[in-house]
């Protein structure tokens, strides 16, 4: 057997490898050295405030950007000096749609298949596949700008499929769909994961969304700020987290942390604290400052507090200020 | 199962031509759903044609090289044909401004297709209704004459010179549609394409002999002269003439001459349009 190059190496541990990839545009920088890995057949999100640096690295992956510092490969190609051979063995599907809307959906399919050099009886079948895979087949002769917005982006997931791509990058691909078609989204892209072996990249800023992922990276200002599964970035946060409210709130965080010894974030005008035993310490807060504390939570750790965790932000505070 | 069935094997020439009927073919039918477009790049030129051929037919004097019969309409006739091309060129053109705003073009950019294959597709299909549109004034207008908005003239235009008519009008109809391109790639707004059209485009086609003749000296006949889509309209004008022709003159170059400027100004625009196209930049990401 010969011997494996580097490049193909890398192509059986990871699909897709970003390494200290920045981005500029002008002063600002939207991308400061990012560096992760997605496994074959893995679906990997990138979660993170809008603002945060998705939509730019899922430009530099879509070959849509010139990358302008750092390596990134797709299957073993690398970005920046075989995008044209990368373009074939990716699918996009964009946050806007891209159908034309003066066509119909067949029509934009056909356009799309002609685009990837599919042509004739096989492009048939495909199209006809995708039409049923994604429930489409009834809606084929409507234009596609009378379709609502839900069916609009089946029509667009059925376009970034219609080539068997090896790797599939969904920028946003919940928005504007009702809480059954997401489920259905889902049900389709872990199906295509499982049966197809198809990687998936997709960005999201929804915390329901990035639960159904295998492994996720979490951008904030342009930075990784935190890599793992779910289940491993709730457990970085330890224990359980608490949320108080108070009319005093610099006064109180100052007695907590005389009274208790741990220093509380303040976080969106409310308190919070990381404890591995919170349900005691809620319990002593109350009793050692009953008159102070208005209200009090107690939760396991969430996605969302993750990203307090590791940004010291409120994730949607965060949307608010980039 | 590791690898998904992959892409069919695809020949080079058919990711390179089928691409560019598939663009173009998008584009005809597109301007066909949209009515409103076909009555504008048509039917304000014919108004064009009869208004100010009636208006100005008192004050025209026939340029020396042109028969002393010919009425300012007949003189009129290859502007407006070429007037059409533009028009039908630039409204062809604008909507790659659309297809950047509704996502349509980063759909065409992320696929493989080779980025020459897409200007050429986007410039066959703006081309294709520029030469339709113009055929179909060329051989309707003179028919107005039977409603009496129209002089008599022959065209002169006979069923062996059809095929040159055709091809010469798709010379210019490129050059013209590939200029639109190079004009609206950059642009971020169909408005901006609207500033360019009155400031730019119209001022060009005023001064290429179409709306008036050059003239002998001045600096008028020199910007007409220097004016590229004076040796197009020239051209058509040469075609368009009865059989015995039109001398050569200032101000009405050879059909050699027209055909190797128009040639030449295509060729150089469609390099500009690729080259601009093949730039990854952060435009394309819009």
């Amino acid at each position: 057997m010969l011997s494996k190059s580097p490049i193909q190496e890398t192509a059986l541990t990871s699909r897709i490898r970003v390494a200290d990839i920045s981005h500029r545009y002008g002063d600002r920088l939207a991308l400061n050295q990012l560096s992760f890995d997605v496994r074959p057949a893995e679906i990997f999100g990138l979660l993170g405030p809008n603002g945060g640096g998705k939509t730019t690295l899922f430009r530099l992956l879509s070959t849509l950007l010139p990358l302008q510092f750092g390596t990134a490969n797709i299957a073993g190609l690398d970005l920046a000096s075989q995008a044209q051979q990368i373009r074939t063995l990716i699918g996009v599907t964009f946050q806007s749609p891209s159908l034309d809307g003066k066509l119909t959906v067949q029509e934009n399919l056909k356009h799309q298949a002609h685009l990837y050099g599919i042509s004739g009886a096989p492009m048939r079948e495909r199209i006809e596949n995708a039409l049923q895979h994604l429930g489409l087949t009834d809606r084929k002769h409507d234009l596609a700008e009378s379709l609502s917005g839900g069916l609009k982006r089946r029509v667009e997931i059925a376009k970034g499929l219609l080539h068997s791509p090896q790797v599939l990058l969904l920028d946003e691909p919940s928005t504007g769909l009702d809480p059954g078609a997401r489920h259905d989204l889902w049900k389709y892209l872990k199906q295509l994961q499982h049966k197809e072996g198809v990687t998936i990249l997709i960005t999201t800023h929804l915390m329901e969304e990035a639960e159904h992922c295998d492994r996720l990276g979490i951008l904030h200002q342009g930075e990784l700020v935190a890599l793992g599964t779910p289940d491993e970035l709730r457990a970085s946060v330890g224990g359980d987290c608490l949320t108080i409210h108070s009319d005093h709130l610099e006064q109180l965080s100052d007695q907590i942390s005389a009274t208790f010894g741990v220093t509380p974030q303040l976080v969106n005008h409310s308190l919070r604290l990381e404890h591995s035993r919170g349900h005691e310490l809620l319990k002593e807060l109350i009793d050692a400052f009953p008159e102070q504390v208005t209200s009090v939570s107690l939760g396991k750790p969430t996605l969302e507090d993750v990203f307090i965790h590791e940004t010291g932000h409120q994730f949607w505070q965060a949307e608010e200020t980039t | 199962m590791n690898q998904p069935a992959s892409l069919p094997a695809a020949g080079p020439a058919k990711l390179f031509l089928l691409p560019i009927m598939t663009l173009a073919q998008r584009e005809v039918v597109r301007f066909l759903r949209q009515r409103t477009r076909v009555i504008g790049a048509l039917v304000q030129p014919i108004l064009f044609w009869i208004l100010f051929g009636a208006g100005l037919r008192g004050s025209f004097k026939p340029p020396e090289w042109a028969a002393s019969s010919m009425t300012y309409q007949e003189y009129f006739f290859p502007g407006v044909a070429v007037m059409i091309l533009m028009f039908t060129a630039i409204f062809s053109t604008i909507s790659i401004i659309e297809d950047r705003k509704e996502g349509f073009l980063q759909g065409v950019l992320v696929s493989p297709v080779p980025r020459i294959s897409i200007v050429l597709g986007k410039l066959l299909g703006g081309t294709i209704l520029a030469v339709l549109q113009a055929v179909l004034f060329i051989f309707l207008g003179p028919l107005l004459k039977i409603v009496g908005l129209a002089p008599d003239f022959e065209t002169g235009i006979t069923l062996a010179g059809f095929l040159p008519l055709v091809l010469f009008l798709f010379l210019l109809g490129f050059s013209l549609t590939a200029l639109g391109y190079l004009i609206a790639w950059p642009m971020e707004s169909t408005q901006g394409f609207h500033a360019i059209m009155s400031v730019f485009l119209m001022p060009m086609w005023l001064l290429s002999g179409s709306f008036f003749p050059a003239g002998e000296s001045g600096w008028l006949s020199w910007i007409i002269r220097a004016n590229p889509l004076t040796y197009g309209v020239t051209g058509l004008r040469r075609i368009l003439a009865p059989e015995a022709g039109l001398p050569s003159a200032p101000g009405n170059p050879s059909m050699s001459v027209c055909l190797s400027v128009t040639t030449v100004v295509c060729i150089i625009y469609v390099a500009i349009a690729v080259w601009m196209t093949l730039q990854r930049s952060t435009r394309n990401a819009r």
